[in-house]
């Protein structure tokens, strides 16, 4: 089948405001089957955000090709929703408006039928009593919450979200990961999730990049067998772990860690 | 909550008790001291030097300094929006606007004020300049740093959606800038005050300003100070004019109360 996303010897030089050039991204080689969860787990600043809003087509690639079905992601696109790090949700609207904001913002105007899909999203992410909430009148949970809902409402086939739990404390962090997983259990949709977070990764996704320090190169592509759906006791088994350590190993000794794969592999 | 109000009341009263017990102190020193009135003159001579004054010259004179006052800060308004969006939306302009912005801030309006009324004419053009001048300051630069602080985020949401610029900055720039805006009203519109006193002092048969100026060559020293307290009640209520104005129409924009 083919695959939904596909990054092909991606890489991003971008000019910072001294005039220097930085590379964030290197060969970036990926592809991401429909409906499949994709975690992308590296270092802060070393790119992950790059990637992200390549994908997004907000900027094109200086090398390499983006490409979504055999398109190239030329510019933006509608059919992906965009899940950012802070919720930022305008101050001025309900939530509900907020939520109805980008079909308000590209149309002008909302039908009844966005209003009812705007009330079931609500709905799905537990927030159908605070529609007439204003943003500031809620944790930063329930805002982030918005936001998930906001980038649902078009029903987008790809789904980026751009460490969208790094803000909230590790309690809410755990359990907005569980309602995700609950999210996208009832609408499927090919996630690439940017993450710095392990445990985060490893219990959300069907399959964890892992991105060396900045120029990011994809250091190990790491398939999630666990079985779904997923739960707090998937974090307790061993499986989990073993998942979680070598990660981990492959993070903070990427150089050992690669040659005693190597020889594992020989081993094997 | 109920105690929260009663106590916010009460405390908003606390300047006006401080008001209250400043004036008989002032009236006790002035009469034991045996100041002259041309040198400080005694409250009670204020507001009989006030009451002296017909009601409709004092209509006269508070609605021409007002009319200037406002007209003028309108107009900076009207011109310094678009100017900050321009410089917000353009590199090119911010670079070389900006330096001009602020050579004609750092030039002393009161210096220009002779020169603009000898450009101008004497009418009402150079006061509505002066006060324009005065006033453009503070409203592009919260303008400016209102929409520069939108997240970079919704910028980025408004580009996924392929929104023009006209709606980024309609739709997510501006509103955005609200909160910054009337912080730079509040500055500017006491600024639109002293603005058309200004020009007042330079050039004008009418206005409090002048009413000042002109009391003072006569040694109508307490007629002066009734004028120069309507200035300052004048001034206190267009600044609340603005509060008023944010706190109805876009009360989001306030500090918000925590939970």
């Amino acid at each position: 089948m083919l695959p939904h996303v596909t990054f092909e010897g991606v890489g991003h030089t971008y000019e910072t405001q001294d005039g220097k050039n930085v590379c964030a991204l290197d060969n970036i080689n990926f592809s991401i089957k429909k409906g499949e969860f994709v975690a992308v787990l590296g270092p802060s600043g070393c790119g992950k955000s790059t990637l992200l809003r390549l994908l997004a087509g907000l900027f094109p690639a200086t090398k390499g090709q983006v490409s979504i079905y055999d398109y190239p992601v030329a510019a933006p696109q509608l059919n992906t929703g965009i899940v950012f790090q802070k919720p930022t949700l305008l101050p001025w609207k309900n939530v509900l408006e907020n939520v109805l904001f980008p079909i308000q913002y590209k149309q002008g105007r909302v039908s009844r039928k966005n209003k009812e899909s705007a009330a079931n999203m609500l709905n799905m992410v537990r927030l159908s009593e605070f529609s007439e909430h204003m943003p500031h009148q809620l944790s930063g949970g329930m805002q982030q919450r918005v936001g998930i809902a906001r980038a649902l409402l078009m029903d987008p086939e790809i789904l980026i979200m751009d460490e969208p739990f790094s803000a909230l404390d590790a309690l809410t962090r755990e359990q907005m990961g569980f309602e995700l997983l609950d999210i996208w259990r009832q609408k499927p949709k090919t996630v690439l999730f940017i993450t710095h977070s392990i445990s985060e990764a490893v219990l959300l996704a069907d399959k964890v990049l892992v991105l060396s320090p900045r120029p990011a190169h994809i250091i190990a592509d790491i398939t999630i067998s666990l079985p779904r759906p997923r739960s707090l006791n998937t974090i307790n088994t061993p499986e989990f772990s073993a998942y979680t350590d070598r990660i981990r190993q492959l993070i903070y000794h990427p150089n050992t860690n690669a040659r005693s794969s190597v020889s594992g592999d020989k081993n094997d | 909550m109920t105690k929260g109000t009663l106590n916010f009341s009460t405390s908003k009263l606390f300047p006006v008790f401080t008001l209250l017990a400043i004036l008989p102190i002032w009236e006790v020193m002035v009469r034991m001291f045996e100041i002259p009135n041309f040198l400080l003159p005694a409250p009670s001579s204020i507001y009989q030097a006030f009451i002296a004054v017909d009601p409709s010259r004092w209509a006269i004179h508070l609605w021409a300094t007002l009319r200037v006052a406002i007209l003028g800060f309108c107009l900076s308004l009207v011109i310094s929006l678009p100017l900050a969006i321009f410089m917000v939306k353009s590199k090119f302009l911010a670079k070389t606007l900006y330096p001009i912005l602020v050579i004609i801030q750092s030039t002393p309006v009161i210096a220009i004020a002779p020169l603009l009324v000898v450009i101008m004419g004497a009418g009402e053009a150079p006061r509505l300049a002066i006060t324009c001048l005065i006033t453009f300051f503070p409203l592009v630069v919260s303008a400016t740093t209102g929409m520069m602080s939108t997240p970079e985020e919704l910028i980025e949401l408004s580009k996924s959606l392929k929104a023009s610029a006209v709606k980024e900055v309609w739709h997510i720039r501006l509103p955005y800038a609200v909160p910054h805006i009337f912080s730079g009203m509040k500055v500017a519109i006491t600024l639109a005050i002293i603005g058309a006193v200004v020009a007042e002092f330079v050039a004008a048969e009418q206005g409090l300003g002048y009413f000042v100026q002109f009391s003072t060559s006569y040694f109508k020293i307490p007629q002066a100070f009734a004028a120069l307290l309507l200035l300052s009640t004048l001034s206190l209520l267009l600044f609340k004019t603005v509060q008023l104005i944010q706190y109805l129409f876009f009360r989001w924009s306030l500090p918000k109360d925590k939970f």
